[in-house]
């Protein structure tokens, strides 16, 4: 009886870990609040190297605030305070001996709307890479184009590099500030959003390059679309009001979910 | 459009018959506002640069038998019925003893305007009016065509390179004048002019008015030094007050914690905006004159004391006080430039690994200029046009000195320098002949009109520009 139970019980839980090896990114009880009103709630998941993860869930569930979290965003607002831990390659991102810059060049950030600099497309991709060191201008310009070339916008920019940013199309815009992303060579991806204010051939690109780029890098996505979830991610967590709900294979999760709350969310019966 | 009409006519006070009233009132206001900057901007125009044209100069022979020279410049009704009076100008103020003479129009029995009549500028003594009889130069005697050769030739040599000479002048009664050539400034006939000459000649009077220094207690003359201090003193005033404006602004909006204690800082240093310029002058005088120019002499200039150096009114003292003056202007367009940047391009930049310091000089403040430029332009025009407390620290009536000069260290702070609006208010109001001034009030008032917009021009360009490079609106 009391196997059968506790059996019962481990199916219904989470799959959260994976082999140290496979783990890229690695969060334990950690929770978080904004000015003492708390935004996550004991998460403990592990997100493996070299796939997408998706996290999906209404709004407010805070599933940007952990991919905020990740890059440690959070500390430019002094009212946010959080415990326990999230790993990255095995190192604390929260240890005093962690280097802020270090991180968040590790791990890139790519927001919900495009956010390119005020200069020319080459500044923007060199900018991450001028914070760095001083690297001879036929290095950088090598980076330059093959973060380019791997955002796949390279063919669309080469021949003005030296013109505004600004005059590029939304779509054009996101895949120069992944390529800008990219151009620190960073170990990880975080894409807040990244496709909610494209037009739909954009956001087919996007979802293409993600595709493509997971050989590179370990991706996390938030997105608000379950059927981009579904086609670009290998594994999805659903979270609502600040905790994991569910985890698992992205296959598993929406043709087979195990709770019935997971189901509810992904056939829109709650919102 | 059809909103519009939905929305006024449902207004219902102010409507007329169909279509809203409401459109018409705003649109009169801004023709209002429009009409009346035009009708400042042509009186400042025709008043002052009408001024510098060639006038014509009449003969006018009175009933009495008295022959008058003058050129006419206004007329003015008597009250009860007695006629009218024109007022004309006719120099020769060292023989006469006035420049002016108001002639009843009853009393004029004879007027022409023969062409050999002739102004000249001297100095000291200001204009003459009268003919020219002969010019003695050496052993010669020139007349007619040979003389005025001789004086056009002469006038476009400077003063120690002209060839020694005398004019020989006759006035209206007849009296004879001897004026040596050296003393000249100026000499035209303008009844003997042509239209194309007039131009010219006007254009070289508006040229002088800008190249060359008062005369005679500021009524005549030009205005450069005035000019020269008029702008020094604004970039110098920029130069202060721009850093400070700038990284005050990028305390308050970039790094102090939003709390009540910033919102308070902020409503102080917004309504510093407001206090009377007159105050901030008399603070000037107490905390930067006598404060700290006082101590400055003190220690470092004591060999000169009682006379002060550093401890009276002046160009340093006049720039910091207008700096001051204009730092909430700065300070509020910049906050409000920061203020418009969205936050994703901060957390973009920090996302991408850049320390604060970096997002601020790579993103936030090449994305903040335009702000901080009309911050500048917003200061610039409010202090090229203060007067009230540049008279309590530093400017003069007639600064015996340029505060640049070839002398070290070139840049004289301590010096008093001239102001334009302050030579307009001495010559509007404090110079001994009034009549004269009125025109150079106009053309200096459009001069430091002209000089604001060209100062605002400069700057509004230059934002542009940097906008441009950028390649869209920010």
């Amino acid at each position: 009886m009391l196997a059968s139970l506790s059996s019962n019980k481990a199916a219904l839980a989470p799959v959260t870990h994976f082999p140290a090896e496979q783990r890229c990114l690695s969060i334990a009880k950690f929770h978080l609040a904004y000015a003492g009103k708390m935004a996550l709630r004991d998460l403990t998941l592990d997100l493996p190297r070299h796939r997408v993860t998706a996290f999906i869930g209404p709004s407010g569930c805070g599933k940007s605030t952990l991919l905020r979290a990740i890059n440690r965003l959070h500390d430019l607002n002094e009212s946010v305070t959080h415990s326990g831990h999230i790993q990255l390659e095995g190192q604390d991102i929260h240890a005093p001996d962690m280097n802020v810059t270090e991180l968040r060049r590790r791990v890139g950030m790519v927001f919900q709307t495009p956010n390119p600099f005020p200069m020319s497309i080459y500044e923007n991709v060199a900018f991450g890479l001028r914070l760095q060191q001083r690297l001879p201008k036929r290095k950088r310009d090598d980076i330059i184009e093959w973060a380019l070339t791997s955002a796949a916008l390279w063919d669309e920019v080469k021949d003005r590099l030296h013109r505004s940013a600004w005059q590029l199309s939304g779509g054009q815009q996101q895949r120069l500030v992944i390529a800008r992303t990219l151009a620190v060579q960073p170990d990880v991806l975080l894409l807040d959003e990244p496709a909610s204010a494209l037009d739909p051939i954009s956001t087919l690109k996007i979802e293409e390059l993600i595709r493509n780029l997971k050989s590179q890098l370990t991706l996390v996505l938030v997105t608000h679309n379950m059927q981009q979830a579904a086609r670009v991610s290998d594994y999805t967590a659903f979270l609502q009001h600040g905790e994991l709900v569910e985890y698992g294979p992205t296959d598993q999760l929406f043709t087979n979910p195990r709770l019935q709350r997971t189901e509810n969310y992904i056939t829109g019966r709650i919102t | 459009m059809r909103w519009q009409r939905a929305v006024f006519s449902n207004v219902g006070f102010l409507k007329m018959s169909g279509s809203g009233l409401w459109p018409w009132l705003c649109a009169a206001c801004v023709a209002l506002s429009l009409l009346m900057l035009a009708a400042l901007l042509t009186l400042l125009t025709i008043r002052g640069l009408g001024h510098f044209w060639p006038a014509p100069l009449e003969e006018v022979t009175l009933k009495s038998g008295d022959i008058v020279i003058g050129q006419p410049v206004r007329e003015t009704t008597l009250p009860k019925g007695a006629g009218s009076e024109r007022l004309y100008f006719t120099g020769n103020q060292d023989i006469t003893g006035s420049n002016w003479q108001w002639i009843t129009i009853d009393d004029i029995s004879q007027q022409a305007e023969p062409a050999d009549l002739i102004r000249l500028t001297r100095t000291p003594w200001g204009d003459f009016i009268g003919r020219l009889m002969t010019v003695e130069s050496g052993d010669q005697r020139l007349t007619e065509q040979a003389a005025w050769t001789f004086i056009h030739d002469a006038l476009a040599l400077p003063v120690k390179q002209r060839p020694p000479g005398t004019l020989v002048l006759a006035t209206a009664d007849g009296q004879i004048l001897r004026q040596p050539l050296a003393s000249v400034t100026y000499f035209q006939s303008p009844n003997a002019m042509s239209w194309g000459q007039k131009t010219i000649a006007w254009g070289q009077r508006i040229w002088q008015f800008l190249s060359e220094g008062p005369r005679a207690a500021n009524t005549g003359g030009g205005v450069w030094p005035a000019i020269f201090g008029t702008v020094l003193m604004v970039i110098l005033m920029s130069v202060i007050v721009t850093p400070f404006g700038v990284l005050a602004a990028i305390y308050l909006n970039e790094i102090a914690h939003q709390n009540r204690l910033t919102r308070l800082v902020r409503i102080g240093v917004r309504n510093l905006a407001g206090v009377p310029s007159i105050v901030y002058g008399v603070f000037g005088l107490g905390v930067f004159v006598y404060g700290v120019g006082g101590s400055i002499d003190s220690w470092f200039f004591s060999d000169e004391l009682p006379s002060p150096t550093f401890g009276t009114g002046g160009l340093l003292w006049a720039s910091l006080t207008l700096a001051l003056l204009t730092l909430p202007v700065v300070i509020v367009a910049t906050e409000e430039g920061l203020a418009r940047i969205p936050d994703a391009q901060r957390e973009g930049a920090v996302a991408l690994g850049a320390t604060r310091l970096e997002m601020l000089t790579r993103v936030v403040l090449p994305m903040a200029t335009p702000a901080m430029l009309t911050g500048m332009i917003l200061a610039v025009a409010r202090a090229a046009g203060e007067v009230a407390p540049l008279m309590l620290v530093g400017v003069a009536k007639l600064a015996p000195q340029m505060p640049v000069d070839g002398e070290f260290p070139y840049l004289h702070l301590e010096r008093k320098f001239m102001h334009l609006g302050y030579h307009l208010f001495d010559t509007a109001f404090h110079g001994e002949d009034v009549q004269a001034a009125i025109p150079l009030v106009f053309a200096t008032a459009l001069l430091l009109v002209l000089i604001v917009l060209v100062l605002n021009l400069t700057a509004i360009f230059l934002r542009h520009y940097l906008r441009r490079q950028r390649g869209n609106e920010c």
